[in-house]
């Protein structure tokens, strides 16, 4: 039995948003896999909930006409991994929504709870800030001012890069009535890279992260060069980060030079902490192995395909 | 089917179908729900505890606090009760407790019409404590000056006992013996039984009536009677299914408390379904402990003298006490003999940290995962082969206990040891993972073990066991003995098949077990249940073919010693011929209008006997040393527990013991913070492998016929869970020549040394 206030199922999205901003207490419930067990510790018991499930708006991935990826966010890990758009465009997405929990809670928990929960270890996190994923959140509009009734207001959309998202542990950008409602990947932004993200727990299922590496490289035909190189750590901080120093120093670089000094360009740029779960130097041992390995695997992938990279 | 066959379990079907019906099945829907307060302080006196705002919550029904429980101590562990004062178990917790022994103490209590009024109403009582400094560890606890965490044992030790056998100190003047010492160290770890410890109470007649998820349904009744301070014969508890115990409930948890409760509310219905998070913290673990050992050792590999040390952390109450650690020393003392000295010293140290209790193996797991590690130290210090060594100084076939006279009646531990060798490959790798270098190393490591068969003579051994003839020829059995998953049910059936004669589909076995009307049977733990169980159920089942015998020839004139009986159906010997069904027989019996007799059997069977299991187990590991990762590439158990009476469901046994000693070697821990507050006590933090951390697991046999058990059979249910940890820990020193002497071996851990030891250095 959960200690529940108040539960409302949302019709749409302009419903969900009134129902927010009527409740400013009310917190969404997507898949569930995080708020309930929440509610049932008691960190959030006598919760108000607006419920998302079965929005057909906020469900569903396509391509848009410029070639940029449109995933919305009430897709489950399950559907994104079996999805053939994200398994043919951004593999490395596919692999690494597989690595949440267990097939339960892959069938339940949602690519936008994963994010709105604004925790370090989102498996999915570090991977979208490799791809500069964008962020579409509706909210009521600036101008409605909160007048009249909820049921009326007036919708806004806005787009937030991934990285602002992020406002802290456990904090993101979403505001009184603010839902996201979708998750951009453009064009530029994975044709031609391949990527790799590594899930480091201490179990291989039903765990979290104590690091999550994610690399996502465009190398150069013979792939014996660096082009562009994206380095994103989840738990090596308060939030998701990327590695902009690393990253730009490894730009150009020849393969086997950029193997030996990710690890040890990451370990100095990070910023993990000593933890019950994980010392701080256990950490730093982990973003210098893990790194390495993650661009080894891009590599191989990048090889195998013959450069052939990403449509 | 009888003895020997792999017959499915007799209730597979019923618990894959879902209709088996455990503890939270069988709750009224009507049940009020109970809820306990815990303490949020590790040490200290509950001053007060504010109910008004609590008691003013619609649906709250009732409020109790430690001040108001009855003022009895009482003991909680599952032994069978002793007469002598001396050896009864230590009574030092009441019902609720002013004086918070640790985090999560039950303080209070309340009853309401269902959960969530129930945690609102636990929200809004307050507690003003007195706060004393936490006693986390053993250290601290036996600091000079610490303050007792119970007022009648001052020094914080519940027990501490010394002894040797010979004279240690003399036996080390032999000149040319080498003294080798090594200190290990073991975590506190829980059951994780898949059923949590849940109960439900009512009234009935003035009687209280407990449904409880118990290993011990008898006991549960003897220690709620002494809690509350009534008679025994006035409860009556009921255990229906349980979803697994491994000891944890081999122990009175909260059914006192739960009998409590619906006595203050005029006998109506209370539940206790406790939750995760509380099994955790507030039911037992396994007690950690430390060990010192030394060994005095010839060149040749003969121990001369051993000397042990150990300290067992018990946490805030005695439970099981000192009977754990016992076992451990007791172990230390039987599995390998000194020629002249054994010297041994242990040392149970009450902490603020939750209760050890018993688990799976009793001490044992400790004491073998130090032993085993320190054989490998030695073996490798002298340059000795670590098989031989050991097999030298192992017990051996009619080995007498000196102290507790406990007899090896039968081994095979040698051929344990071949097989599992053969297995892996022991020979070839032992030598081909010599001087590995690259990240990804490999190493294989062995453990032996030996374990008694229930607990003669340290506590009394008894059982009974009753058969019922039904009037088609069909049987009731009915044992004290207690199914809890390990399918002591399945092979009660075949026991019973085997020595009445009936078929052993015409055997129903009664799985739930009711104070009221089943046997006396203290319950499932010991791994005692096919051997002292079983003992009382074939005198019974003797007794039950006598009767069918003597009625056969009552009815038809032919001498009982003629007759036999076979798949249901009475024989003559001679000639092989059949006289007549059972259920033709049956119906005689009750019906025939000359002389009828309901036919039934009962036997208790006083056991004064035990024996040792033995076996090995061998693992192959690969180590990733720069992630600190260990991946079990083989790994098999080979047990020697006498005569199997079912190999399939023995070997699904130890499918599950291994799988408990992967976590401990690898995994399992339970952490606490600076203020004793348990931190991983939940299933995301405390780290139980998953299937997918799960290598195959290969099982093999050594069957030896032991004279002393009922048909050859010896202890099957504890042992498997025992060998894993250390053969794990020594196939990583065999990989990477880094010895762990503290489990669980964790990532972060194996870092830190393969750092030390300069391994994370160019790889």
């Amino acid at each position: 039995m959960f200690d529940i206030e108040r539960y409302y199922q949302a019709t749409d999205i302009q419903d969900a948003v009134a129902a927010l901003c009527a409740d400013p207490k009310a917190m969404v419930i997507a898949g569930g896999s995080d708020v309930l067990v929440e509610i049932r510790e008691g960190k959030l018991a006598g919760v108000s909930l607006v419920s998302l499930q079965g929005l057909a708006e906020l469900k569903g991935i396509r391509l848009e006409e410029d070639g940029t990826l449109l995933i919305r966010p009430m897709t489950t890990f399950a559907e994104l991994t079996a999805d053939p758009l994200i398994r043919q465009r951004i593999p490395m997405l596919a692999h690494a929504a597989d690595q949440v929990g267990g097939p339960q809670i892959r069938h339940v928990g949602t690519l936008g709870g994963n994010l709105c929960n604004g925790v370090t270890s989102a498996d999915t996190a570090s991977t979208l800030f490799t791809f500069n994923a964008m962020l579409e959140v509706t909210g009521p509009a600036a101008d409605w001012g909160g007048k009249g009734d909820p049921g009326d207001v007036l919708l806004a959309k806005k787009q937030i890069p991934i990285a602002e998202f992020y406002q802290g542990p456990g904090k993101v950008a979403l505001g009184t009535g603010e839902i996201l409602t979708g998750l951009r990947i453009a064009s530029e932004d994975y044709k031609g890279y391949h990527g790799h993200y590594i899930k480091y727990a201490m179990r291989n299922a039903m765990d979290i992260a104590t690091l999550g590496c994610a690399v996502n490289c465009r190398f150069d035909a013979a792939c014996g060069h660096l082009e562009d190189l994206k380095l994103a750590f989840g738990v090596a901080g308060p939030v998701p980060m990327r590695c902009p120093e690393t990253e730009a120093a490894l730009k150009g670089m020849a393969v086997g030079q950029a193997l030996n000094q990710i690890g040890a360009r990451a370990a100095a740029e990070v910023k993990p902490r000593d933890s019950w779960r994980a010392s701080k130097a256990f950490r730093l041992q982990l973003v210098r192995e893990l790194s390495r390995r993650a661009l080894q695997q891009a590599l191989d992938f990048a090889r195998q395909e013959g450069g052939a990279a990403h449509a | 089917m009888g003895v020997g066959a792999s017959i499915p379990r007799v209730d597979a079907f019923e618990k894959v179908t879902g209709r088996a019906k455990y503890t939270e099945d069988l709750m009224p829907g009507n049940a009020l729900t109970g809820m306990i307060l815990h303490s949020t302080i590790a040490n200290g006196l509950v001053r007060s505890l504010d109910v008004s705002e609590a008691l003013k919550l619609p649906g709250v029904e009732r409020i109790v606090t430690c001040f108001d429980v009855p003022d009895i101590m009482f003991p909680t562990a599952g032994h069978p009760w002793s007469v002598e004062p001396s050896h009864q178990d230590v009574a030092d917790r009441k019902l609720l407790n002013q004086r918070v022994r640790y985090y999560g103490d039950d303080i209070a209590a309340v009853i309401a019409q269902d959960e969530v009024t129930a945690s609102r109403a636990l929200k809004l009582i307050k507690v003003a404590y007195e706060e004393y400094p936490p006693l986390l560890t053993m250290e601290a606890a036996l600091a000079p000056g610490a303050r007792p965490i119970h007022e009648e044992c001052p020094g914080n030790i519940l027990k501490q006992v010394t002894y040797q056998l010979g004279d240690f100190e003399e036996a080390l003047r032999e000149p040319g013996l080498r003294l080798i010492e090594g200190q290990y160290e073991t975590p506190a770890v829980q059951h994780c039984h898949l059923e949590k410890p849940m109960s439900f109470a009512y009234m009935e007649n003035g009687r209280i009536v407990v449904v409880s998820s118990t290993q011990i349904p008898h006991i549960v009744r003897r220690v709620i009677g002494q809690a509350l301070g009534i008679p025994w014969g006035k409860v009556r508890v009921i255990k229906p299914y349980i979803g697994g115990g491994f000891g944890n409930k081999q122990e009175v948890l909260y059914e006192p408390l739960n009998a409590y409760l619906t006595t203050l509310v005029g006998g109506r219905c209370v539940k206790l379904d406790i939750s995760r998070e509380e099994t955790f913290v507030s039911t037992r673990t396994r007690h950690g402990m430390q060990f010192h050992l030394k060994s005095a050792v010839r060149p040749d590999g003969r121990m001369v003298a051993r000397q042990i040390e150990v300290y067992s952390n018990q946490g805030g109450y005695a439970s099981h006490g000192h009977a754990i650690v016992s076992n451990s020393v007791n172990t230390f003392r039987q599995l390998y003999q000194a020629e002249k000295a054994t010297a041994t010293k242990s040392c149970t140290v009450y902490t603020n940290l939750p209760s050890g209790g018993a688990m799976r193996g009793y001490g044992v797991p400790q004491i073998i995962f130090a032993l085993e590690s320190h054989m490998q130290d030695i073996a490798e210090a002298m340059g000795l082969d670590p098989i031989a060594f050991r097999e030298m100084n192992a017990m051996k076939a009619g080995f007498v206990d000196p102290l507790n006279g406990i007899t090896c009646h039968s081994t095979g531990l040698a051929e344990c040891i071949a097989k599992g060798r053969a297995y892996i490959g022991w020979d070839e790798k032992r030598k081909s993972y010599m001087n590995q270098t690259g990240p990804l190393r490999r190493g294989v490591g062995m453990a032996i073990f030996s374990y008694k068969t229930g607990v003669y003579p340290i506590a009394l051994e008894t059982a009974s066991c009753r058969l019922v003839l039904n009037q088609d020829g069909t049987a009731q059995l009915q044992m004290g003995a207690t199914e809890i998953g390990q399918g002591a049910d399945t092979i009660f059936a075949q026991m019973a098949a085997e020595t009445t004669g009936l078929r052993q589909e015409d055997i129903h076995v009664i799985s739930t077990q009711d104070t009221d009307v089943t046997p006396f049977d203290p319950g499932a733990y010991a791994s005692r249940q096919t051997y002292v169980s079983g003992m009382a159920l074939k005198e019974t089942a003797q007794l039950f073919r006598q009767r069918l015998l003597d009625e056969a020839a009552r009815r038809l004139g032919i001498k009982a010693k003629a007759m036999d009986i076979k798949d249901s159906q009475i024989m003559e010997i001679r000639s092989g011929k059949f006289l007549i069904s059972l259920a033709d027989l049956a119906a005689l019996a009750f019906y025939s209008l000359d002389k009828t007799q309901h036919i039934t059997a009962e036997a208790t069977h006083h056991c004064k006997d035990n024996t040792f299991s033995f076996g090995a187990c061998f693992a192959e590991v690969e180590v990733d040393i720069p992630l600190g990762k260990v991946k079990i590439m083989d790994i098999i158990n080979v047990h020697d527990s006498g005569r199997l009476i079912n190999p399939q469901t023995a070997q699904a046994q130890i499918h599950g013991g291994m799988s408990m000693g992967l976590g401990y070697a690898l995994s399992e821990q339970l952490l606490f913070d600076g203020q004793g507050k348990t931190l991983n006590g939940n299933f995301l933090d405390y780290k139980v492998p998953t299937c997918l951390d799960t290598p195959e697991l290969a099982v093999d046999f050594v069957e030896t016929e032991d004279p002393t058990g009922p048909y050859g059979n010896k202890s099957l249910g504890e042992p498997p869970a025992i060998p894993g940890a250390p053969a794990i820990r020594n196939a990583v020193l065999h990989a990477t020549g880094v010895a762990f002497d503290r489990i669980p071996i964790t990532p972060q851990r194996m870092i830190e040394k393969f750092k030390d030891a300069g391994l994370l250095e160019g790889v």
